[in-house]
């Protein structure tokens, strides 16, 4: 099976610092990939030179067998990478049903999807379970439930590839669990690319790990392996220091 | 903001404004019936501003150059290239098309406060242009505009724009065209956008916009705009003067739509209205006006600090676009 997307040499140099070095990469089509590491392993640099955020180095980024590399960031969205920020990235002063309104058009202009704007606002929220909430700007809405409108607008944009940066960063353990199950189903229709600090979550979601430090890849495997991993241990799992 | 649940409401409430100002031109006296008429171009100015201003959220220090590049290609064209009327509007229309564009593409690669100062210094080049080429251009002296000059040969019929009566219809025409131009455009989804870039454009890049196309293009669709409401001024009015291309015209529509509230559509006929009406009320009273003028801005901005269209849509009728 050929990879979705796929990374060869990519390498981000802030000044002197290293933040992704040389980094090969491969992601299956359906996975759920899990980005783990220490904090300033380079994980969201990572993320957003796929996403086009940021302008790699060097090296190359391919995504279903079309280089990328040059790619600006709203083509790539385009293309069905969608990014979910770190920090809540919402627009508070629109609705909720606005907020998702956006991806929905940007799916009906590029005629990735059919139909009314509105139907596809209310999948969407019915789907992270906010469609009781739709006309509540966005500003107003609890926490837990941004990080779900957040997920609602990844989805909206029927996503290949979904990189989700740490979602559940902030969120109570009853919503966490909700929350593995929102991206299983996700995981059904598309590739998940998941940076994540909960373990307990990474190991009950992620079918591969690629664990990262100082803008390297240290290991890569199962949820098992990693586990096993002694490199990984001493570098994360065991004395971590996060 | 827009939930498509009350676009009836939207339309009634335009059309029953359109409606009250065809009605004000039968009843009005003379003198108010011609600073209407001026108060319609002005505000058509202010919408076009909006757009960019209230919608996208680009502050401009620099749109009396669309103004002015409206007003000037228009009044050039009849009174230099003896073009018709008509013609020379569709030239106007199309001078602040290219100017929009070319300024657009150079501004846009700013923001904040650069864009101000950016687009301010733009707006400085043809204020000092026209004064430099004033052989041309009448310098400060401006052009007076002939009443041959502004008469509309549509096959048999004639309008004579000189006449208060057609005047004020043609002024109102334009701001009624710009008016629910404006309504259409913030309802639909390239309206949507644009608020979304205002809100959060990192979110909107990453959400698959285009962020500069969309900007570049509300930088045109204001600038002609702003280009149309130039261009009837000089034409209905026969007045072309530098003074509209000076930093005071980039600021005065700034005022009217903060006054009126910004990214509300009607806004900038409320507080284009109401600043010409406090100026013309108190300088009846006093040659100190412009104290009493300061007292009511400061006042205004205390209590309706969102302006008056925004304040009332905030506080009371939501449902406003």
């Amino acid at each position: 099976m050929m990879p979705l997307m796929t990374t060869k040499g990519l390498s981000r140099h802030f000044g002197g610092l290293r933040a992704v070095d040389d980094v090969d990469f491969a992601l299956m089509p359906g996975e759920i990939r899990a980005v783990i590491g220490p904090n300033g392993a380079g994980k969201t640099t990572f993320v957003s030179l796929v996403c086009g955020r940021i302008e790699p180095t060097a090296g190359m980024i391919v995504f279903d067998g079309s280089d990328i590399t040059n790619l600006p960031a709203h083509k790539r969205v385009r293309l069905g990478i969608a990014y979910t920020f770190q920090i809540t990235s919402i627009f508070a002063n629109l609705s909720a049903y606005e907020n998702v309104a956006l991806p929905v058009q940007r799916t009906l202009t590029d005629g990735r999807s059919k139909g009314q704007v509105h139907a596809g606002v209310t999948e969407a929220l019915e789907r992270v379970g906010l469609a009781n909430r739709a006309h509540i700007p966005a500003g107003q809405l609890a926490y837990g439930h941004q990080r779900l409108l957040e997920v609602a607008m990844g989805l909206a944009l029927k996503p290949r590839l979904l990189v989700l940066d740490e979602p559940t960063q902030g969120l109570a353990d009853s919503e966490i669990e909700n929350f593995t199950g929102l991206v299983r189903e996700i995981a059904r229709d598309a590739t998940v690319l998941i940076i994540e600090h909960n373990m307990p979550v990474v190991m009950e979601l992620a079918d591969r790990i690629t664990v990262f430090e100082a803008g390297r890849i240290l290991a890569e495997g199962t949820p098992e392996a990693i586990r096993a991993n002694a490199t990984v241990q001493r570098a994360y799992l065991g004395g971590g220091d996060d | 903001m827009t939930e498509g649940s009350s676009p009836a409401r939207a339309y009634v409430l335009h059309l029953a404004v359109i409606a009250i100002l065809v009605v004000l031109n039968f009843i009005l006296p003379a003198y108010h019936h011609g600073l209407l008429a001026r108060i319609l171009v002005l505000a058509t100015f202010a919408m076009g501003y909006n757009l960019l201003f209230g919608y996208v959220g680009l502050l401009s220090l620099g749109h009396a150059i669309f103004f002015a590049a409206g007003l000037y290609g228009a009044g050039l064209g009849v009174h230099h290239f003896e073009l018709s009327v008509p013609v020379a509007f569709m030239a106007a229309l199309a001078c602040g098309a290219v100017l929009s564009l070319v300024i657009g593409l150079l501004a846009l690669r700013t923001s904040g406060v650069a864009f101000m100062i950016v687009t301010m210094m733009f707006a400085q080049v043809l204020a000092l242009a026209i004064l430099y080429f004033a052989p041309l251009t009448g310098g400060d002296q401006g052009l007076v505009l002939q009443q041959q000059e502004r008469v509309v040969h549509l096959g048999d019929t004639v309008l004579d724009l000189t006449n208060p009566m057609t005047r004020y219809m043609v002024a109102l025409a334009l701001f009624s065209i710009v008016l629910l131009l404006t309504l259409g455009v913030v309802r639909s989804r390239f309206g949507r956008v644009l608020i979304a870039i205002r809100e959060n454009e990192e979110r909107t890049r990453m959400l698959g916009y285009d962020t500069f196309a969309n900007k570049l293009a509300a930088v045109v669709v204001s600038g002609v705009i702003c280009a149309a409401a130039g261009s009837a001024y000089a034409l209905l009015f026969g007045y072309v003067g530098a003074n509209f291309a000076s930093v005071q015209y980039s600021i005065l529509p700034l005022l009217w739509v903060l006054l009126g509230g910004a990214a509300t559509t009607l806004g900038p006929l409320i507080g284009t209205l109401f600043m010409y009406y406090v100026v013309d009320i108190t300088s009846g009273y006093t040659s100190a006006y412009l104290l009493i003028v300061g007292i009511a801005l400061i006042l205004l901005v205390l209590f309706f600090p969102k302006g008056i269209l925004g304040t009332i849509r905030q506080r009371w009728v939501r449902w406003l676009p």
